[in-house]
């Protein structure tokens, strides 16, 4: 389409340039009303949120670790508190030279090679004014030593904390875990940056771990004003921390001390309830770490050294360690058949093995017992009597009562973890295996081996509501006590399983060498020696190889349980000795749960005790893990093979394995 | 006008609101250059200050010249500033790297800050002899698409994005008021919307980064996006009268990039508020509204488009600035003039104010004399 041509003329053409002058004139004013448009809505409806970013500029909110909370035990002792810690950060953005300034700090601080090089990747990662560590823990000359060269060594901050002082060391290891950095993860996941404060601790493990929400208190609060550069301009406000709450426990810290102390080299676990409350007045698992060396952040040849230790100081082994119980379960059966009829004088004679369809099942004792009783098989631990009365019954009729005694179970305490371990019965092996129960399963179940799996916890448990007839229920902190609520078993029965428990111990049993020496104070216990290998039938006929000349692994586990008093039970434990197997006498486990019921009778007693026998262990807890990382790191820089185990040191007493069980 | 009393008449004949106006922008600029420096008069509010009132003394000189004057000499100056800007880029091109500037002992010219109201001096000139008739023939294009687009293209060269940006409007402008075919700009908007994108590509990295944060700050608050994020959070944080002087945070802690240069719009709002903020449009939009003014009474068609397309070139300056510190626009690096430090931009504008005062001076004494 064509147009006709428009002519132009000079008049026209002025008339044009009006028109579009004043176009352009009102578009300029239109973007001059865009613009104060925009002013007004940035600095008006938008001016909350800008003012709150600037001020987020502005200040810098240094957050002071708050301190952590202590824990105690009942009296009031502390297990866990805080130590005041001089430490040395770097702020990096203040740094001048680098390269000088981590030279002056190697030399001054004394700092190994591979922490230099982790201070130089923070660094690399680091930035701005986010401090990065240089050390902590310092004593007092170094950190002297670095503040008064502050002038010379810019970017270099010098501050008090705290760190976190376990004054029992190992003996509380596995009780109250440790406290180290948070991890990376745990920043991501909550993005709170007191995680990544430095000298700001989380609990890792145990207690410190599950109570942290309670101990970990509120963190204060520096404002500083700080330019783009991160340069200081002023301080505004200091807020300070709130201390995080103490936590009193149960535990009595020196029994706890006394029973880590009194497992010697053994890789065990004891656990002491008061029957009163439930509360838990030890809970041991030796050999432990040393939490805090843990809470310095581990080297890597400790860890390696106690990650290859054949004594799993790694584990907690009070909760996680699973044990057949072995022989501690016959009292247990006992109450368990007279609930179901038994009489308490019925008599089984042991000829020292039982013939059941194809299987020939011996008694500990090969010569058998002959005639016993309950109480007498209970006392002379005889295998043959609950073989023949779990025959007779089945063991359906057993494994209530073994429930209600707290074995398979899980209790309410502040742990990282439990295991159940197992109570088999017939429902139980159909569901599992697809395999209907046998009798051989019976047999095997009535003295705690076969299928049964339970820890040392449970254990305790057993022998304090076998004591108390009612259902303990074990708790760690002190005053929370919950009344325990009786057992629905007739307390003549408990009476005649606690009479046989103290024959045990005092009327010629298997337990004769745990009879305390508390006058006016009886024990009554129950040994057991569980078997982790299988003894064939041609060892049998050569004679059952001593545990003594069995590596570490094949030697039976040493269980022990008790209550005290016999006649008015008020404190009942569980001593389990992995491999034990019964091979010295002073660290076996009916002298050790003897030691460390006298404690809570007779402490100076029960400590000349240990005065005795310690020194032929090598030595307290903390001699013998120093001893033991240097026989490592010798080990690792000569020839000779590293010492995964603990040499258990000769006893020049007779083997008491069969005295035992 | 006869003389009055003791003002001297060439004086007196000065348009006094409008240079009082002038006055006003910049001395308040000065207070805003002072508090950036931290309360203090140098490195910038000093020297600032003297570079103005030597380039206020030029545009009152400048004031003097007729009008016939700027007609003959405006295409040898368009000349020389061609040339010059091919010689910064061959000084560029010698010594490695880019170079906008010449050198020339007392001062450092930059040739692409003075081809701004060189650019609408030439076009205005072109078609004040180009004949009314010949204005929708293609007589009337090619020849200001070569005035406009070799400058241009040698700025972009440099490359300065902004400034070439500004060269071109301002040639364009002039050839919108002189009568070209309406089509021919709506046309070509199209066109470059549409070759916006094959523009995208041929950008150096950092503009193309410009861009991109542009139209998406947030997504890069520390890195690339940072002037932008900065600036608005020193405006908004300012609210309706501001932090109050001296109290600007996001400037005195270095938090707001380039506070006395591109970004001292955003100072001047953090502490003075959208109160300061409007003064200072508002003031521009008065200065800018004289210049249409001026345009609008002029006798001759090449001092209509010159003023006109100066008044718009003032325009630009200020719009580009603001929509960019406001998060309207990408960066581009156009200072704010009359407040941002730096003698160019205030050198540019004093010409752009003198030439067209000249004009104002020209067409009152037509009127006089008619």
């Amino acid at each position: 389409m064509k147009r006709p041509k428009k002519i132009v003329t000079e008049a026209s053409q002025s008339f044009t340039f009006t028109r579009r002058a004043l176009l352009l004139g009102g578009l300029q004013g239109g973007v001059g009303a865009v613009l104060a448009g925009r002013l007004a809505w940035l600095s008006i409806a938008e001016n909350e949120h800008y003012a709150l970013l600037s001020e987020s500029n502005r200040v810098n909110l240094t957050l002071i670790p708050p301190r952590r909370g202590w824990i105690v035990d009942r009296q009031g002792k502390p297990i866990a508190i805080n130590r005041t810690d001089f430490r040395v950060d770097l702020i990096p953005d203040r740094i001048v030279d680098k390269d000088k300034l981590l030279g002056d700090l190697q030399a001054l601080l004394q700092l190994p090679e591979e922490e230099m090089q982790r201070i130089r990747d923070d660094l690399e990662e680091a930035q701005g004014f986010k401090p990065v560590q240089v050390a902590e823990d310092l004593d007092w000359e170094k950190y002297a030593a670095v503040s008064v060269r502050l002038n010379d060594l810019p970017g270099v901050s010098p501050m008090r904390g705290y760190s976190r002082f376990y004054p029992d060391g190992a003996a509380v290891g596995h009780l109250v875990g440790y406290v180290g950095a948070a991890s990376a993860k745990d920043y991501e996941e909550s993005k709170d940056p007191l995680l990544i404060t430095p000298g700001f601790k989380v609990g890792k493990d145990g207690l410190e771990k599950v109570m942290e929400p309670t101990l970990r208190g509120t963190p204060g609060a520096k404002r500083v004003e700080v330019t783009a550069r991160g340069k200081l301009v002023k301080e505004l406000t200091t807020r300070s921390d709130v201390p995080g709450h103490t936590l009193k426990l149960s535990i009595d810290a020196g029994l706890q001390t006394y029973a880590a102390r009194r497992l010697g080299t053994n890789s065990g676990s004891v656990v002491v309830i008061d029957l009163a409350t439930g509360g838990l007045l030890a809970f041991v698992s030796m050999p432990s770490y040393d939490p805090n060396s843990f809470s310095d952040g581990i080297g890597r040849d400790e860890w390696k050294m106690l990650s290859e230790d054949d004594h799993i100081p790694l584990m907690n082994k009070a909760v996680l360690g699973l044990y057949p119980p072995g022989s501690t379960v016959k009292p247990m059966n006992a109450l368990a058949l007279l609930e179901a009829g038994v009489d308490p004088r019925d008599r089984v004679v042991c000829a020292g093995a039982l013939r059941v369809g194809n299987g020939l099942f011996h008694c500990h004792k090969k010569r058998g017992h002959g005639p016993l009783d309950m109480k007498n098989a209970v006392m002379q631990s005889c295998d043959i009597y609950f073989y023949e009365m779990s025959r007779r019954l089945g063991y359906d009729r057993i494994a209530p009562v073994a429930k209600a005694m707290g074995l398979g179970q899980k209790f309410d305490l502040p742990l990282v973890s439990q295991r159940y371990g197992t109570v088999p019965d017939s429902a139980w092996k159909l569901k599992k295996y697809h395999q209907p129960w046998t009798i051989p399963d019976s047999l095997n179940a009535s003295i705690g081996q076969g299928y049964v799996l339970a820890n040392p916890l449970q254990m305790a448990v057993m022998a304090s509501r076998l004591a108390s007839g009612r259902e303990i229920k074990p708790s760690m902190f002190f005053g929370h006590d919950k009344p325990a609520a009786p057992l629905p078993y007739s307390a003549e029965h408990f009476a005649i399983v606690r009479d046989a428990m103290y024959g045990v111990v005092n009327e010629g049993g298997t337990g004769g060498a745990a009879r305390m020496q508390v006058p006016g104070v009886a024990l009554a216990a129950k040994t057991g020696t569980a078997q982790v290998r299988r003894i064939t039938m041609a060892e049998r006929a050569g004679g059952v190889l001593s545990n003594a000349s069995l590596p570490f692994r094949m030697r039976d586990h040493a269980h022990f349980i008790c209550f005290a008093p016999a006649d008015n039970p008020r404190y009942a434990a569980s001593v389990v000795l992995e491999h034990g197997g019964h091979t010295v006498r002073n660290l076996d486990s009916p002298m050790t749960g003897r030691d460390i019921m006298t404690y809570l009778f007779d402490p100076d007693r029960a400590m000349k005790s240990l005065a005795e026998v310690e020194p032929t262990w090598g030595g307290d807890i903390a001699t013998r893990m120093a001893a033991k990382a240097e026989a490592w790191k010798l080990a690792k820089a000569g020839a000779t093979p590293l010492p995964t185990s603990t040499p258990t040191p000769a006893d020049p007493g007779a083997n008491v394995a069969a005295a035992v069980d | 006008m006869k003389q009055t009393g003791i003002i001297p008449a060439p004086l007196a004949a000065l348009p006094w609101s409008m240079l009082l106006l002038v006055i006003a922008i910049t001395g308040f600029g000065l207070v805003v250059l002072y508090s950036a420096a931290g309360g203090s008069l140098s490195p910038w509010a000093l020297g600032q200050g003297m570079r103005f009132l030597m380039f206020l003394g030029m545009a009152v000189v400048l004031s003097r010249v007729p009008e016939r004057m700027w007609q003959t000499i405006a295409f040898p100056v368009y000349g020389i500033l061609v040339l010059a800007l091919i010689g910064v880029e061959a000084i560029g091109g010698i010594s490695g790297g880019s170079q906008r500037w010449l050198d020339l002992g007392i001062i450092r010219l930059q040739p692409s800050e003075l081809m701004k109201p060189g650019i609408v001096l030439a076009v205005a000139r072109f078609y004040g002899m180009l004949p009314a008739g010949q204005l929708r023939t293609i007589n009337a294009i090619w020849p200001a698409a070569i005035l406009i687009g070799v400058p241009a293209a040698l700025v972009m060269l440099q490359p300065d994005l902004g400034t070439a940006m500004m060269i071109t409007f301002g040639g364009l402008t002039v050839t919108f008021l002189a009568g070209l075919p309406l089509r021919l700009y709506v046309g070509s908007t199209l066109a470059g919307a549409a070759a916006a994108p094959i523009a995208f590509g041929m950008m150096h990295e950092y503009q193309r980064n410009r861009v991109l944060i542009f139209l998406n700050p947030e997504s890069d608050p520390l890195g690339k996006g940072y002037h932008i994020s900065q600036s608005k959070i020193a405006i908004g944080s300012g609210g309706l009268f501001g932090k109050g002087f001296l109290q600007g945070t996001q400037s005195r802690l270095d938090y707001l990039p380039e506070r006395h240069t591109d970004f001292v719009f955003a100072t001047m709002a953090e502490e003075w508020g959208m109160v300061g903020g409007l003064f200072l449009i508002f003031a521009f939009f008065l200065l800018i509204r004289w210049g249409m003014q001026v345009a609008h009474n002029a006798r001759s068609k090449f001092a209509r488009l010159t003023a006109a397309g100066l008044a718009t070139t003032i325009f630009f300056y200020v719009a580009i600035n603001l929509m960019m510190v406001m998060g309207l626009a990408p960066v581009v690096g156009i200072p704010l003039p009359l407040v941002s430090y730096g003698g160019s931009a205030v050198m540019t504008v004093m010409i752009c104010i003198g030439i067209l005062m000249s004009i104002d001076r020209d067409s009152r004494r037509g009127r006089r004399m008619a």
